[in-house]
């Protein structure tokens, strides 16, 4: 079967370091933190009481008063997303088919304040069942896609991918996949995630997975450093127009990059410790390389899952020196997730766009916040830590795994 | 206006997001103030909330212009 060329011609980004792809891109170079004290809600009980929330952000400006209320933050962030990436592709909605045009987004917990806030408001109550009735419209993490397809009239296939903090990358690899298949010509993609409220500080908090350092915010998420002792939550949004190569082509439109190669993996181990020997990243990396035809040494530039937990960091490192074996020393590697925080169901779509950025720009984005070597890593290995470095990329490899074991790795490459 | 009327204009005014001017007695909630099937539910819901009563669906239902629902919440709530 021949399978079609899929490019990206079009990314939005709203994060935690930068409200646009412009400043998420200064954000990264310059080694920004977007870690600071919960604004959102009162903090003050919970044992972690800092996040990588949005700043400066006024949704207002961005939707209509009206509609915004019906929207979970989680959708809102989509829709803004969403904006900048379709914007940047000029495309004419005139001028393709809009029953080739999908959604598929990702997002791993979707409405959680809506759920939150609704349920407390019933349990608040006399046993009265009084529920809004933009309840579950709001909540179900599917609306995303439902929204982004009335604001541009995409008919084409539509759904939300769920598997924790793999579902972003999980729904770039699935539109990539309709597209290659000719089943669509274009299609928005990427993941969007708002689980900074007192469920999600709360429920992370009692799985021990958040960092706790509540003194130095800033310095907290600290991949691949000595004291790292958990993830810092993060909330935001990224978008990218994934697009047949010869329809981009035809209509003469920017390329960013090529996607070359998606692999999906299970751990098949725990509910939410990954494998010990990292045996379902090894996989997923392999099964990307071999999809895109590629060897290891083709890989410049790895954006590594890498949340700062002691021992996630540990397996997914165990699985690139599997992977690459001496190429290992000689890419970099780097976890933006020290700036952004982790996005979770955004996580995948906003490291693609940092990758996407790096092949444009020629230069890998840091891992910040390393102060102290941990002796469980390779010390040969370049971690690209604390400052970016200028280096040639041709092609970068994003991984993401989420709980319940899910891994998903993809590739881009410069075209 | 009575506290009543000025009350529900003001949750009319939020939900729908709609000018103040536009909420007259005989504006319907979907024809005149662009609310469809689920806006109008919550809005009940809001009425309720904001007067502390009960509104039975059957009745609920004969509620669809602003006057409607003063007149409603005006003979209701205690």
């Amino acid at each position: 079967m021949n399978l079609k060329r899929v490019v990206v011609t079009g990314i939005g980004a709203l994060t935690p370091i930068g409200n646009n792809v412009e400043e998420y891109w200064q954000g990264l170079t310059n080694g920004v933190s977007g870690a600071a004290p919960i604004t959102k809600f009162d903090a003050s009980l919970f044992k972690t009481q800092f996040a990588c929330e949005l700043k400066n952000f006024d949704i207002e400006s961005h939707i209509d008063k009206k509609e915004a209320r019906k929207m979970d933050p989680f959708t809102q962030y989509a829709m803004i997303a969403t904006d900048e990436a379709m914007l940047d592709s000029g495309l004419d909605l005139e001028k393709i088919n809009l029953n080739r045009a999908g959604v598929i987004w990702g997002s791993g917990i979707g409405g959680l304040k809506t759920f939150q806030d609704e349920v407390m408001y019933f349990a608040q109550g006399d046993g009265t069942p009084r529920f809004n009735p933009f309840f579950i419209p709001k909540m179900i993490a599917d609306i995303s896609t439902g929204y982004i397809s009335i604001k541009y009239g995409f008919k084409g296939p539509n759904f939300v991918t769920v598997s924790a903090c793999a579902s972003g990358t999980n729904a770039i690899i699935d539109a990539f996949n309709y597209i290659r298949l000719g089943k669509m010509d274009v299609t928005i993609c990427g993941g969007s995630e708002a689980a900074v409220t007192q469920a999600g500080i709360g429920g992370f908090n009692a799985m021990k997975a958040l960092s706790q350092r509540n003194d130095s915010p800033e310095t907290a998420s600290r991949p691949f450093d000595k004291d790292r002792e958990g993830f810092v939550l993060g909330e935001g949004a990224g978008a990218l127009i994934l697009e047949e190569y010869e329809h981009a082509k035809a209509r003469g439109a920017k390329i960013y990059a090529e996607v070359v190669g998606g692999g999906m993996s299970a751990d098949a181990h725990h509910i939410t410790a990954p494998h010990p020997e990292g045996e379902g990243a090894t996989n997923v990396m392999k099964s990307a390389l071999e999809d895109a035809n590629m060897k290891p040494e083709d890989i410049d530039y790895i954006n590594v899952h890498g949340t700062s937990t002691p021992l996630g960091d540990i397996s997914e490192v165990k699985a690139i020196q599997k992977v690459f074996g001496d190429h290992a020393y000689k890419l970099n590697i780097s976890s933006t997730k020290s700036m952004t925080g982790h996005l979770l169901g955004a996580a995948g779509a906003i490291e693609a766009i940092a990758g996407i950025l790096a092949i444009k720009h020629q230069e890998v984005p840091p891992t910040i916040n390393h102060f102290t070597d941990d002796e469980e890593f390779d010390n040969k290995l370049n971690f690209t830590f604390n400052k970016p470095q200028k280096r040639a990329v041709n092609a970068i490899l994003s991984n993401t795994f989420g709980f319940g074991g899910h891994n998903c790795s993809i590739i881009l490459k410069k075209i | 206006m009575s506290d009543i009327a000025q009350r529900v204009k003001a949750i009319i005014v939020d939900k729908l997001g709609v000018e103040e001017s536009e909420v007259v007695a005989e504006a319907s909630f979907t024809n005149d103030l662009g609310a469809d099937s689920l806006d109008t539910v919550e809005l009940i819901m809001e009425f309720e909330k904001e007067f502390n009563i009960s509104i039975p669906d059957d009745q609920a239902e004969q509620i669809g212009t602003v006057g409607q629902a003063i007149s409603y919440l005006e003979a209701n709530v205690k």
